[in-house]
């Protein structure tokens, strides 16, 4: 501890120097945080996904829908607890630019098949009693400021009502939060029962199905089950657990996701590379006073830690900034909301960090540090003679 | 005059001076260079992504070609229309016409899951069931392996960005669709348009496959001119029988673009931009120390007379020099790196997969190049500034 | 006090070679030198004769080629280069001619360096600091950054650190070598007086010849071997 205040006196050297490099490393760990923010945002899904859940959809593609029917005779089959229906509604509020995901739902069944959306009480009852209510996450109302009781006008480019006509109105009953962090609250679900008694064409058809299984290791059999069940009919389906059906989605975006990991990895390793040098020619400067210290009587391995300390509060300094921001910036909301319904900082990716900071410490501190342990004496001293 | 040329002059030792006292720095140089490299690739690397994809998406959209939905609809996807809507279409006014008809096309949008070739998982390839005048109408469509699918059969054509983006796309192979087989008979460019990261069939096919019954989701109609299209839209949104909405096909396409390329775009300046601040402090530390490790020097040089002004540039000199070498070492990389590399997203209007190429454009290079010459010259500026400011006596004492 | 005729430091054959490319440079052949506890010797000649080299040698800071260096009794041509680190900051005061000093670090700061490695507590440290200070007389600038300082204080400053951990033998390379003549003979002055009143034994290379007039032996070295060696 007494050798902290040198380590201090030597940052205080150059104080332009060591602030510079204590921002570039700042900006090195903003842009890490951002990276594991926005990675977790591509495949949230597959980590919020619930293991007992399989999602089942029309064989052919996604868009296909399939019978309402479908849910009686899924729930029949041995294994299965229970089985709830969405519907892409691909509402607009205002602009196509406001884009969030809508459904219509059961509500009851829906809660249930989905614990993770979590609804006061009363505004339960609201939705019981109210055919035209809708709920919403957080997230959306807060980005459109929407108040319980407010009446929302929403137009579906895919549902018209009765008539032709495709704008609908949902009153506002409930706004819900999530039971974990992570949880995408960014959707809007509205009652099944009314769209369907509404809308002009494709009554008692559903987008596709969510399954609830009794024990999660049967998930592949029963998937299999699921779909043998409706095989030789003019709606197939394909099941699979709801995991590895989010992680297809995710590869849908796949190559661009891999492509910004790939070049955000470059940028912080650049950025590294430029600190780290900084901090080797911060310790060369110093050589005669190096050399100093050891014909004083300081070992070489005390020579070795000072440096190394030296190295480690500047990225200390700028690392656990820069992550902080990043924590911030992420806790403030998505940039991209209709892109990106779900975004923050996931504790796993803070603790990586601290991780990188403390070996970015080690290694830009190591070369210089083991220099000036080498460093010959004499030859140090000769420098300035 | 003189006053000018010996100011020139003297910059032009002083540098020749610093230049030559570059080897000595040459680790910190090399990593102000390699972080400005760094901020350049990146830069060239994002926005190839977005202008490929860009490209790809809209390079093909004509002024002459005008596209039908059902009002109210976003996309192909979510649009919907009749038999008796297609041929009211088909016989407005300025509609191209050949002798076994007009040029119009009704068609059906809808996709099919098959895997990546890159990931081997399931991705929504479009495929658009189409009508017989759908490639003159197209104009650019072009079948450079096999031949067209015939009309009526389970045969389909492949866009050349689709067969190498996914796969079983191959000529002769099978895709399976429902409970049938169907022949891949054909792969067609589109002019590097949008079509190429489709597949293509008969309309009339598609229907039962998908149970459109005799419903089509869209019309694209050849105008006998691009000035036709507005007597062309006004006669469809002033007729009672139909509920349309009337695009231009370039205009279709750019909407169909911006969504990802917004995206892309927005995310790549942020994070450009937050590593032009990393590599601006870089070379702000390069230069200061560089200026400090010449302290005496300048100092001499100013005592034997030089002005501050060429030392100011002299220092400024090296810095946009070593930004611009960075920057084009920086360039030329990410060209080579990124420059036609293949590759798939999803289209989020349509869901939809669109393969494209990175396309790296000189106004794009030039673009990464400012942004190099700005850090240079912000990372010299301070630094110089310095240098001229040092008190003369007492920087000639400095060790 | 007076001079014991105990041997402080001996060094025997000491031979340094140093090779540059292909050649090798003797800058010490089978050196023998002899120091008495109490001396306060003068090291002399011309620049490249080796003096600087046997000075480190002595302090520990380089090793000979060949030949044993014993101080107080110990070889330290035999101790692993921790040990000779530890040796060091127990027996050693070194005062050098550019001083030296951490320009990051206020007088005191510099002072109570090499106490740093001591088992002291902040408040003793505080106390030897401030003794040697006083020893030095340089008490009133104990803040000051050595920036701040002129050559004779950066220096006085210097020799404060040397002797701030009593250590057994101080060790000057050309310590007015930088200073003017006033500020100089302050230097001797004090070198003089920690020999006189308190007994320390003090190596000094210098070439000049003013400054090896206040020692009380001087050897010279020319070409890596002591051209005269008075008896002690």
């Amino acid at each position: 501890m007494k050798f902290l205040p040198l380590v201090w006196c030597n940052l205080k050297r150059k104080k332009l120097r060591t602030s510079l490099t204590i921002l570039s490393i700042l900006v090195a760990f903003l842009l890490f945080g951002f990276l594991c923010a926005l990675k977790q945002s591509l495949t949230v899904g597959v980590s919020m996904a619930g293991a007992d859940r399989l999602i089942a959809r029309h064989k052919i593609s996604l868009i296909m829908l399939l019978p309402e029917s479908y849910k009686a005779r899924m729930q029949r089959i041995p294994g299965v607890a229970a089985a709830v229906h969405q519907t892409w509604f691909g509402g607009i509020y205002q602009d196509p630019k406001n884009f969030f995901a809508s459904m219509p739902v059961e509500p009851a069944e829906f809660r249930a098949m989905f614990p993770e959306f979590v609804l006061p009480d009363e505004q339960v009852k609201a939705w019981e009693t109210k055919r035209n209510g809708g709920i919403v996450g957080r997230v959306t109302a807060e980005r459109f400021g929407w108040k319980i009781g407010d009446r929302i006008p929403i137009r579906s480019p895919i549902w018209q009502r009765a008539g032709g006509n495709d704008g609908w109105e949902f009153d506002l009953v409930g706004i819900f939060d999530g039971a974990k962090k992570g949880t995408d609250l960014s959707q809007f679900f509205f009652r099944y029962d009314y769209f369907d008694e509404a809308r002009a064409r494709g009554k008692g058809q559903v987008g596709w199905y969510t399954v609830r299984i009794e024990n999660p290791e049967n998930a592949a059999e029963i998937a299999r089950t699921i779909d043998a069940e409706f095989a030789n009919s003019p709606y197939e389906t394909k099941t699979e657990p709801e995991g590895a059906f989010a992680q297809g989605f995710a590869q849908q975006v796949g190559d661009i996701g891999k492509m910004l990991i790939a070049i955000l990895s470059a940028v912080f390793f650049t950025i590294l590379l430029v600190a780290g040098n900084t901090m080797a020619q911060a310790v060369r400067e110093r050589t005669e006073e190096l050399g100093v210290l050891k014909a004083m009587g300081f070992t070489n391995e005390l020579v070795l830690a000072l440096v190394l300390a030296e190295s480690m509060v500047i990225t200390a300094a700028g690392g656990l900034a820069g992550l902080g921001l990043a924590w911030l910036v992420a806790a403030n909301g998505s940039p991209a909301p209709s892109i990106l319904p779900v975004f923050y900082l996931p504790p796993r990716d803070v603790l990586i960090g601290v991780g990188l900071v403390g070996a970015l410490g080690l290694v830009a501190g190591l070369l210089p540090a083991v220099q000036a342990m080498r460093l010959q004496i004499a030859v140090a001293l000769r420098r300035q003679g | 005059m003189t006053q000018l040329i010996n100011w020139f002059s003297q910059v032009l030792a002083v540098s020749l001076f610093n230049f030559r006292s570059l080897p000595m720095r040459a680790g910190s140089s090399a990593a102000a260079a390699v972080g400005i490299a760094g901020v350049v690739a990146v830069l060239v690397g994002f926005l190839s992504i977005a202008e490929g994809f860009r490209k790809a998406v809209i390079s093909s959209g004509a002024d002459d070609i005008a596209l039908v939905l059902r009002s109210g609809a976003d996309s192909e996807m979510s649009s919907g229309l009749d038999r008796d809507d297609v041929r009211v279409i088909a016989d407005a006014p300025g509609v191209a016409r050949q002798l076994d008809g007009p040029l119009a096309s009704a068609e059906l949008f809808v996709i099919i899951d098959l895997p990546k070739r890159s990931t081997h998982t399931s991705a929504n390839v479009p495929l658009r069931g189409v009508e017989k005048a759908a490639i003159s109408v197209r104009g650019n469509l072009k079948v450079i392996q096999g031949r067209a699918f015939e009309p009526g059969k389970n045969e389909v054509m492949v866009g050349a960005g689709a067969a190498r983006a996914f796969s079983g796309l191959d000529l002769g192979r099978k895709i399976r669709v429902g409970q049938n087989d169907w022949d891949v008979v054909g792969i067609f460019t589109a002019g590097g348009g949008l079509a190429e990261s489709e597949i293509w069939t008969d309309a009339a096919v598609l229907q039962p496959a998908y149970n459109r019954g005799s419903s089509f989701q869209s019309v694209y109609a050849k105008l006998s001119s691009a000035g036709a299209f507005t007597a062309f839209k006004d006669s469809l949104t002033a007729d009672p029988r139909l509920k349309v909405k009337v695009l231009r096909q370039s205009e279709y396409l750019a909407e169909q673009s911006t969504s990802v390329t917004g995206f892309i775009r927005s995310i790549g300046v942020f994070i450009a931009a937050l590593m032009a601040l990393g590599a601006l402090f870089g070379a702000l530390n390069t230069m200061y120390s560089a200026v400090s490790a010449r302290t005496r020097e300048i100092a001499t040089l100013r005592a034997l007379g030089f002005g501050a002004g060429p030392v100011v540039v002299s220092v400024m000199f090296e810095s946009l020099g070593l930004a611009l070498m960075g920057g084009a070492f920086g360039a030329v990389g990410a060209y080579f790196a990124f420059n036609g590399f293949q590759a798939s997203t999803m289209n989020w209007q349509t869901f939809s997969q669109v393969a494209f190429a990175f396309t790296v454009t000189p106004s794009l290079l030039i673009n990464a190049i400012v942004w190099a010459a700005i850090i240079g010259l912000l990372g010299g500026l301070f630094p110089a500034m310095r240098a001229a400011r040092l008190p003369i006596a007492a920087a000639l004492r400095e060790t | 006090m007076s001079q014991s005729n105990e041997i402080l430091v001996r060094v025997r054959d000491a031979d340094k070679v140093f090779r540059r490319g292909s050649e090798e440079i003797h800058v010490l052949s089978g050196l023998n030198l002899e120091v008495p506890k109490g001396e306060f010797l003068a090291l002399m000649g011309p620049s490249g004769s080796g003096k600087s080299t046997l000075l480190n040698l002595i302090g520990g800071l380089d090793r000979a080629t060949r030949g044993t260096v014993e101080i107080g009794g110990e070889r330290i041509d035999s101790m692993s280069d921790r040990q000779l680190a530890g040796w060091r900051a127990r027996h050693i005061g070194l005062v050098f001619q550019f001083y030296n000093l951490l320009p990051v670090l206020t007088a005191e700061r510099n002072v109570e360096l090499p106490l740093l490695l001591t088992h002291l507590s902040k408040g003793e440290r505080r106390q030897h600091v401030e003794a040697a200070l006083k020893v030095v007389n340089l008490s009133h600038r104990a803040r000051h950054y050595p920036r701040t300082l002129s050559g004779g204080e950066q220096q006085r400053t210097g020799i404060a650190r040397a002797i701030v951990t009593d250590p057994t033998l101080l060790l000057c390379d050309e310590p007015t070598g930088d200073l003017d003549r006033k500020s100089g003979d302050e230097i001797l002055s004090l070198l003089q007086a920690l020999n006189r009143e308190q007994g320390k034994t003090i190596i000094m290379v210098t070439h000049d010849p003013h400054a090896s007039a206040r020692a009380t032996r001087t050897v010279h070295l020319d070409k890596g071997q002591l051209v005269t060696e008075p008896a002690p």
